[in-house]
């Protein structure tokens, strides 16, 4: 039984995030439909509790519809290209000390790279559709994520420069007297153009012109159906869940809170939600905006900005020249 | 490396899991395609051409932008982790690093390559 303990780790954390991931669409959909004054999924189980699980059988069960026209390879290929990125996240994400599949010393760089591939993924599947409503939501989705990935790195290094260490343990275990959102003026700063720049590397609204389901019926997956189309969704979601662990564990102090040491997981949880929740509102609240205020916002905005904050921080560091907060 | 081992674990994992339930789906589903059924979407009218078209030049300066500043990022992550041992020096030498890229930034500006055209 000594060969299996390295295998425990990698698939309780995949196991777990899958659940999770599933359940945050019936958390989205509540949420939204609260926004909008409705009651949101009600009737499969009490309180539509079991509607993530009902979805995800009848994708199952979906016909798998593939035009002949498509570039069969790539078309097949992209599901599972965009999966691997979007989960492989999660890997160096301590939920709890020394709970994770693997905490490297490159942590948040690993994390950083490993996010921006996602895009690899996607425009194959734009690509390989052959649809004209894919290509172009694949092109526009290009341009936007690596738009936005610069001010997302560059936001996330703030937190990085406070703690001195590109381990995510030895980030989130920096803000065990102060949370860095908390931390006067940089801290808050960097904390909006994290939010900011998830969201739109996430390509929700009011960033979703890739999807744009008036203009280009569903963007990308337009052409999926069945599985492939429950994986890309699949990938979608825990891609943003990934960016709010993310957000939770550097700038809300990740497992801390009061209470026991077991409950630091929970906490974790609660804070990632917390964060999902804020793009989901930003997601509900604004109408979508065009491609060149896309690009304004990101180049004009939100580059110089973090650069700028990015600096300063690096001044407040120096000049008070202690270890950690 | 015990650490990049379960990454590589975790990667088959994920690959396992999407290959899996593609492969169960495929067992489940029902198949029954026709012809008119398998046309590429195109709002039900008949769609004309290939998808693979030119597309503007505009994508091609955005990217070549993003790889200016993503060669930056690259070099941000020492400096952030070898602040604290090189002090004020190290914050000077990347201003100026900056500044001198800010310049390019500028001419961009300046030459309205950051709007969208």
């Amino acid at each position: 039984m000594e060969w299996l303990t390295p295998l425990v780790a990698p698939f309780i954390v995949l196991n777990a995030i899958i659940g999770i991931v599933t359940y945050v669409t019936l958390l989205e959909r509540k949420f939204a439909a609260r926004m909008q004054s409705r009651v949101g999924p009600y009737r499969v189980g009490p309180h539509g509790l079991l509607q993530p699980i009902a979805d995800a059988i009848k994708l199952m069960m979906k016909e798998d519809v593939v035009p002949t026209a498509v570039d069969r390879p790539v078309y097949n290929l992209a599901p599972i290209v965009f999966l691997v990125p979007c989960m492989l996240i999660f890997a160096t994400i301590p939920f709890a000390p020394g709970l994770g599949v693997a905490d490297l010393n490159i942590g948040i760089l690993f994390f950083l790279a490993v996010s921006a591939m996602e895009i690899v993924g996607l425009f194959m599947a734009g690509w390989g559709s052959n649809n004209k409503y894919a290509l172009l939501s694949a092109m526009r989705a290009v341009n936007q994520v690596i738009s936005y990935d610069l001010p997302f790195i560059f936001s996330a290094l703030v937190p990085v420069l406070l703690a001195g260490s590109l381990r995510l343990s030895d980030i989130a275990a920096a803000q065990a007297g102060l949370w860095f959102v908390f931390y006067p003026v940089v801290g808050q700063l960097a904390f909006i153009a994290f939010i900011v720049s998830t969201v739109a590397a996430e390509n929700r609204a009011p960033f979703d012109i890739l999807e744009a389901e008036s203009e280009l019926v569903a963007g990308f997956r337009v052409e999926y159906s069945g599985m492939k189309f429950a994986i890309i969704q699949l990938a979608e979601y825990a891609h943003v869940v990934g960016a709010s662990f993310l957000g939770a564990l550097l700038f809300l102090g990740a497992w801390a809170g009061p209470g026991p040491e077991w409950l630091g997981p929970g906490w974790f949880l609660l804070k990632a939600m917390f964060v999902f929740l804020l793009v989901t509102w930003v997601r509900w609240s604004f109408v979508r905006i065009r491609v060149d205020q896309i690009l304004a916002l990101s180049w004009k905005v939100l580059l110089p900005a973090t650069l700028v904050l990015l600096i300063a921080a690096a001044i407040v560091v120096v000049w008070r020249g202690t270890p950690g907060v | 490396m015990g650490g990049y081992l379960s990454v590589v674990i975790y990667l088959v994992m994920i690959v396992a899991f999407a290959i899996v339930s593609l492969a169960v789906a495929r067992v489940l589903r029902p198949r029954r395609p026709f012809a008119a059924k398998l046309q590429t979407y195109e709002c039900g009218a008949e769609p004309f051409g290939q998808a693979w078209v030119q597309f503007p030049v505009g994508f091609y300066l955005v990217a070549l932008l993003f790889i200016v500043f993503d060669a930056l990022a690259v070099f941000l992550f020492p400096w952030v982790l070898a602040l604290r041992g090189l002090g004020m020096w190290a914050v000077v030498a990347m201003v100026v690093f900056l500044a001198i890229l800010g310049l390019g930034w500028f001419y961009a500006f300046r030459e309205r390559l950051l709007e969208w055209q």
